[in-house]
């Protein structure tokens, strides 16, 4: 087996410089921006609110909608603002990444609106507005299971890492996106873009796990610092 | 999806409280008439752009971002870049904004910020000519807000021109036409800095740099973009109608303001 | 043996293991998961006999029968009016809930209650999603001047305070006329209005705090306040 070597000189299992900062959007019921490396997540949540229009309602629980969507500038090719098919697919497996994680029979008939923007694009964009999502419905004392932590692994050569980067991404030929709840040990996302044999696709979930309990950490480091930072001071 | 802006109601309360306490020189944050809250501009916050900036008006928070492009110029133009300008009300902002298509409160935002810019000439779009009558280079400048508390269109021109100033131009290959968004080489020729200061009236009161809370009781609102030498490249009028003794009056305001935010501009960007 | 991992007070967040025991139940903000139980949302541990429960810190506002709300008039209808509580649901109040009677054959409903003006209203019922108001509670009325502070509904027990403690330190102390409503929004008036609207500030921002209470008093001014204890969690929910 040939050395590892990946473009910023990172271990296969280390995920690139983390920075999580939760209340950002004073409007928001509750709000968190999640930075890996040069991908950048901001999320709102608003709600629980009345539902529009009516016929949308569910009588004995509420509606989660998450809304992901990159700002123009977020990448290399502007990109037009509106959904794209591809912004409509992350949005509905980022919903079914957090659903199970909350209570939503508690509010009948409303909803629970998440919008995720994303302010810069270097691959794993979707898992950052998962972890963003997560920690801005904690802030927003949302009732929940637990939260979610979500990360990607994938492989370089005959090498299993984790949180590739733009460029590992582009050459890479497997990508694999996972959101799971650590105490319930739920795999909430699961997607897998590649060619490889079961024993590896087995490994390489294992080591995004891995990587969602990191990221589950650091969520609520972040959570801690503003709720009990600002009681401190 | 939540509720459009016209429906947001002001509450007489709230309308009276802030009327009432004008008319004594003061507003409920403690400002004076012609006070900005904190500004704070944060250049370079998204690596993919060729230009960024974000910008805080107290809680206001705004982001405006460059993005180069090779295209055609216009046939009356053949020798000028193009500037693109657009805006979103982003529903992450405010519980009044809702998802869809850009409405008409975020085309006038990108239309005023862009008419500044424009009139003004501050890009140098001659300097943004490959080759006349057929490429240029087209300077895709978006606005984004992330949280409305009110002067969004001041918040946007600020971050705007934070953007435009600190925009490169991407490597272009003039053998293969392609663009190598990796490598930055020259600055965006930007000439002059025109910044938009909109005054909000209430009652018999003139104000600068408004709240969420007053814009919902405010009676008219009226943007003037002024340039450094102190012309006046755009204006706008929005909602109630003004007295041209009022409208004197805000040509100082805004110029003066004006000033004070290039001044902050170019601190920012030091 | 009860296995207790969280004292009394601890900030916890959703999936936060609270107590590993079949001996504690589950109580407000609290599930059990096997032989445990977890937190449900972000705030503050408490616990009482074998019960433990969160109190949470953020909290938007779910309508409950017999709360004071304040609220804004939004929509005249034919038969009453729908106001904006700042819940997942509008409100309605039927003619039949204000006090004196209407002839609507004589006078528009527009000049009992117009669009824009504030409630001080109780929440009669409320429902899976249907809340109806009453203006015939005797604290209930239409509020003329005075300001609005708007305050997390999470902190509201804590603004009213024990036995209504806080509430009525500040009235007294700044002279202001207070009414609380439970979804979070405080209407004052009165001469030291800025002075009582900070302190509204301060028990949203400082809420757990030790000595609240002696900091609230320190800057509504008046002296020390004969000491009853920060009791945080047992504190009364009346306007």
């Amino acid at each position: 087996m040939t050395k590892l070597k990946r473009k910023d000189n990172r271990k296969a299992d280390v995920i690139r410089p983390i920075s999580i900062q939760v209340g950002v959007i004073p409007n928001a019921n509750g709000s968190a921006m999640v930075s890996i490396g040069r991908t950048t997540a901001i999320a709102a949540v608003y709600g629980p609110r009345e539902l529009h229009p009516r016929r949308l309602q569910i009588a004995n629980k509420g509606v989660l909608r998450t809304i992901y969507s990159m700002l123009p500038f977020s990448v290399d090719e502007r990109i037009r603002p509106g959904p794209s098919r591809r912004s409509s697919e992350i949005c509905k497996v980022t919903r079914q990444a957090l659903e199970p994680a909350l209570y939503l029979e508690e509010f009948p008939k409303a909803t629970i609106d998440v919008y995720i923007n994303i302010l810069q694009a270097d691959a794993g964009t979707r898992t950052a507005g998962i972890n963003a999502a997560s920690a801005a419905l904690a802030d927003a004392g949302i009732p929940m299971r637990d939260l979610v932590g979500s990360m990607a692994a994938g492989k370089i050569g005959d090498d299993i890492v984790l949180d590739l980067e733009g460029k590992e991404e582009e050459e890479t030929d497997c990508d694999l996106p996972v959101a799971y709840m650590p105490n319930s040990k739920k795999i909430t996302l699961l997607q897998f873009d590649g060619d490889m044999p079961p024993a590896d696709v087995k490994k390489v979930v294992k080591l995004a796990i891995k990587g969602c309990e990191i990221m589950y950490e650091k969520q609520k480091e972040a959570l801690r610092d503003k709720w009990v930072g600002a009681q401190k001071k | 999806m939540g509720r459009s802006a016209e429906k947001v109601i002001p509450m007489t309360v709230q309308h009276s409280y802030i009327t009432k306490l004008l008319a004594t020189g003061k507003r409920a944050d403690g400002r004076t008439v012609d006070q900005f809250r904190t500004v704070t501009i944060t250049p370079g916050v998204a690596a993919k752009a060729e230009g960024t900036a974000r910008v805080w008006l107290g809680k206001t928070d705004v982001v405006a971002g460059v993005k180069m492009s090779i295209g055609m110029p216009f046939s009356d133009k053949p020798n000028d870049g193009v500037l693109i300008v657009g805006a979103e009300c982003s529903p992450i902002a405010s519980e009044n904004f809702e998802s869809g298509p850009p409405d008409e409160n975020s085309i006038e935002l990108a239309r005023v910020v862009d008419r500044g810019i424009r009139e003004s000439k501050a890009i140098d779009t001659e300097k943004l000519c490959i080759t006349p009558g057929e490429k240029v280079w087209m300077v895709n400048l978006d606005l984004h807000i992330f949280n409305h508390d009110g002067n969004l269109i001041d918040a946007c021109s600020l971050a705007a021109m934070a953007a435009l100033q600190t925009a490169k131009l991407p490597k272009y290959d003039p053998k293969t036409e392609t663009l190598d968004t990796m490598t930055h080489t020259d600055p965006l020729p930007v000439k002059r800095v025109p910044l938009a200061v909109s005054v909000a009236k209430i009652g018999k009161d003139l104000i600068v740099d408004p709240t969420a809370d007053e814009e919902a009781v405010m009676d008219g609102r009226l943007t003037m973009t002024t340039t450094e030498d102190g012309n006046i490249c755009a204006m706008q009028k929005g909602t109630a109608p003004f007295m041209f003794e009022e409208i004197e009056q805000a040509f100082d305001i805004t110029k003066k303001k004006g000033d004070e935010l290039r001044k902050a501009l170019a601190a920012a960007l030091k | 043996m009860a296995e207790l991992l969280k004292k009394e007070r601890d900030f916890v967040l959703p999936g936060d293991e609270l107590v590993k025991s079949m001996d504690y139940l589950p109580g407000k903000n609290a599930y059990r998961e096997g032989d445990s139980v977890y937190a449900k949302r972000l705030g503050i541990v408490s616990l009482s006999n074998r019960v433990v429960s969160v109190i949470p810190l953020n909290s938007g506002y779910m309508p409950k029968a017999g709360d004071m709300v304040i609220g804004t008039v939004e929509e005249i209808q034919s038969n009453g009016w729908i106001v904006d509580i700042k819940a997942p649901y509008s409100a309605y109040l039927p003619l039949s809930g204000v006090r004196e009677f209407i002839d609507t054959s004589k006078i528009a409903l527009s000049t009992v209650y117009d669009i824009g003006d504030l409630l001080y209203a109780k929440v009669n019922m409320a429902n899976s999603g249907s809340v109806h108001l009453s203006m015939q509670d005797p604290r209930s009325r239409k509020f003329r001047g005075g300001r609005i502070v708007k305050i997390n509904p999470a902190k509201v027990p804590r603004l009213i305070g024990k036995m209504g403690s806080m509430i009525t330190l500040i009235k007294d102390r700044t002279g202001c006329r207070i009414s609380v409503g439970q979804n979070g929004l405080v209407w004052v008036d009165g001469e030291r209005d800025d002075v009582a609207a900070q302190a509204v500030d301060m028990i949203e921002r400082d809420s757990f705090h030790e000595g609240l209470t002696d900091r609230v008093a320190a800057l509504v001014g008046g002296g020390p306040v004969p000491k009853q204890g920060d009791n945080y969690d047992k504190t009364q929910t009346k306007g």
